[in-house]
């Protein structure tokens, strides 16, 4: 019975994933969103192959330099090329925002598929956690974590991960309750398989469209967040760049060159705005009665 | 009511002591204690002196038990950095934070509320589809950007708004120094604001009470702001109390940005100069506020609708 759903499952996901794109590029705004995506995560994580220069190298005697064939962009007021830095900022940032997005899954996921799934105590006793967790402001407890824990980008992404998870336990919670009541649930039971067995093949599969519709605003979130913690100096700290903290950096020098706080910002809000559209495209396609109303 | 009501209370302060807890432990969890935050030039005597006199010999559980007593009688300690008393410190920098919240807040209620029905009530239309669009947006931006682009154009370029601060002297400078700030500020608040206008509003007008009084030949205008927006209305008063933990880690960014000397800007000068003490007692206070305000609208809720209580 398991290696025939497999054999079915195995087809029908390559079947789908032609009509998936198929029908993603009839929606033209999440279409767009993926395309952009595409392109921006191309640039930034091979365009240090062609654009070799390093983000880091000072060069006191050209700072606030502005556009030229040598800088494209640029440079900052210490004579670092801002091209450089936007691509090598640009792979910490969206490195950091898929990390979180990752662990955001990971805890949220595991909290609401096991409150869900087996109900009673532990469900109150999470699920209520959980609500207490929304209730409270999330973003001074990261900023005390990251005060007391350091600013690698590794406790970054848990400190993020750690405080907005709680969206995605819902939606796992919702979606568990839904399928655990459906007859092949009910059926693996029968057959003697173990819950955690029926929790792992038969319900989380079922959760996975509504978790990659989440991750994927998760992600816009993360990066948000991390740009923000950035900004207040105490995320990833110079001179490794990132998008937030050149923002920080391009401040200092608002009134003498401008155009420096222009960019990063830019590439911020449009990565955002594309993962936002991408993911209200992706909800739409995988689940059409949510779909706007 | 009076059960329901109870019952929250004891939610609240449950949700109090786990985030105090969190904090506390947390704050211990720096290599070497929270000794290792004060004067890295201090000797190892000075050092041991002040863990002394702070306290910080005592195993973690004691400590916490202490600074708890303590802070139920409004003792939050001395500030590490500057030598007040952090209540003091916390109360000149609280009116500020408050007058940017409640001024943010209730214009977030009022245009958010109003794009919601122009959104609901023309819907699909470019009118409906701006106003969407315009929300992502919103959502999108990072509001410290925001806030420096607005700087760039109202106070380097055009010169019409101060770029720090909150005014001195007469009314008109402090109301221009505090535009830019509020403005920013619901970015955070207002998109949400709206969607849940739009659909409380969607699903509200498709109700038979509307369709009867529409069928009674009443004004459309009647029947949307005094039938439907009556009912529409209730479940945004829920969203506030989501709003606010938001609106609050919003005004971090905002106050930095703004140089604005209210509580979000306290606590990252505390995190920064890692006072321990500071940090600690700006937390709690804004969890106390939050879990306060929660509260408040979680009551008004179930005045207003009372099938909530119920569901408890």
């Amino acid at each position: 019975m398991s290696e025939m759903t497999e054999i079915r499952d195995v087809r029908t996901s390559t079947v789908g994933l032609k009509s998936f794109f198929h029908q993603l590029s009839k929606n033209y705004v999440a279409f767009t969103a993926f395309l952009f995506l595409l392109i921006i995560h191309l640039a930034v994580f091979l365009g240090p192959l062609v654009w070799t220069v390093n983000p880091e190298a000072v060069d006191p005697i050209n700072a606030l330099a502005g556009w030229s064939l040598e800088h494209p962009l640029g440079t900052d007021n210490l004579g670092r090329d801002v091209l450089s830095r936007m691509l090598y900022g640009g792979q910490i940032t969206l490195l950091v925002g898929f990390g979180s997005m990752l662990f955001t899954v990971l805890i949220g996921g595991l909290i609401g598929a096991v409150a869900g799934y087996f109900g009673g105590w532990i469900d109150t006793i999470l699920m209520r956690f959980t609500e207490a967790m929304m209730s409270i402001p999330n973003f001074f407890l990261a900023l005390v974590a990251l005060t007391v824990l350091g600013k690698s980008p590794f406790m970054i992404i848990m400190v993020i991960a750690f405080t907005s998870w709680m969206e995605i336990a819902r939606v796992v919670y919702g979606e568990t309750l839904k399928w655990k009541e459906s007859e092949f649930v009910e059926a693996s039971n029968v057959m003697g398989s173990s819950p955690i067995r029926t929790l792992m093949k038969h319900v989380i599969p079922q959760v996975i469209p509504s978790i990659i519709v989440a991750s994927t605003l998760g992600i816009a979130w993360a990066i948000l967040t991390e740009s923000a913690i950035s900004y207040l100096g105490l995320g990833i700290q110079p001179p490794t760049a990132t998008w937030g903290n050149m923002l920080q950096n391009a401040q200092q020098y608002i009134w003498t060159a401008p155009v420096l706080g222009v960019l990063p910002g830019v590439a911020i809000t449009l990565v955002v705005l594309a993962y936002n559209f991408f993911g209200d495209g992706l909800r739409d396609l995988l689940d059409p009665k949510n779909s706007r109303k | 009511m009076l059960q329901f009501a109870i019952k929250r209370l004891g939610q609240s302060i449950v949700l109090i002591l786990i985030v105090t807890m969190i904090t506390f432990f947390l704050m211990n969890l720096a290599p070497g204690g929270p000794s290792s935050m004060m004067r890295m030039d201090a000797t190892e005597e000075e050092r041991a002196a002040i863990s002394e006199q702070l306290g910080l010999d005592d195993p973690i559980p004691i400590r916490y038990g202490k600074w708890l007593i303590d802070a139920m009688q409004g003792d939050l300690g001395l500030s590490l950095s500057s030598g007040q008393e952090v209540t003091d410190r916390i109360l000149e920098r609280f009116p500020f934070t408050l007058q940017l919240t409640m001024w943010t807040i209730v214009l977030s209620i009022i245009f958010g509320v109003l794009f919601g029905i122009i959104s609901a009530t023309n819907r699909n239309t470019w009118k409906d589809h701006t106003i969407n669009f315009g929300s992502v947006i919103g959502l999108s931006v990072p509001s410290f950007w925001l806030a420096i682009m607005m700087i760039l154009l109202f106070s380097v370029q055009l010169k019409w708004l101060p770029s720090s601060g909150v005014g001195e002297g007469s009314l008109l400078d402090q109301f221009k120094a505090s535009i830019m700030p509020v403005v920013i500020l619901s970015t955070a608040t207002l998109p949400t604001i709206v969607r849940f206008t739009r659909s409380s509003m969607l699903e509200v007008i498709t109700q038979n009470y509307i369709r009867t009084s529409r069928a009674k030949g009443i004004k459309e205008r009647t029947v949307i702001y005094s039938h439907a927006l009556r009912n529409a209305l209730i479940p945004v008063i829920s969203i506030i109390g989501v709003l606010i933990p938001r609106l609050l880690s919003g005004a971090v960014i905002v106050e930095s940005v703004f140089g604005w000397p209210g509580m979000g800007r306290l606590i990252v000068e505390a995190a920064q100069s890692r006072d321990y003490n500071l940090v600690m007692g700006v937390t709690v206070i804004v969890t106390v506020l939050v879990v306060v305000c929660n509260f408040i609208v979680d009551i008004i809720y179930s005045k207003v609708d009372p099938r909530v209580k119920n569901m408890g």
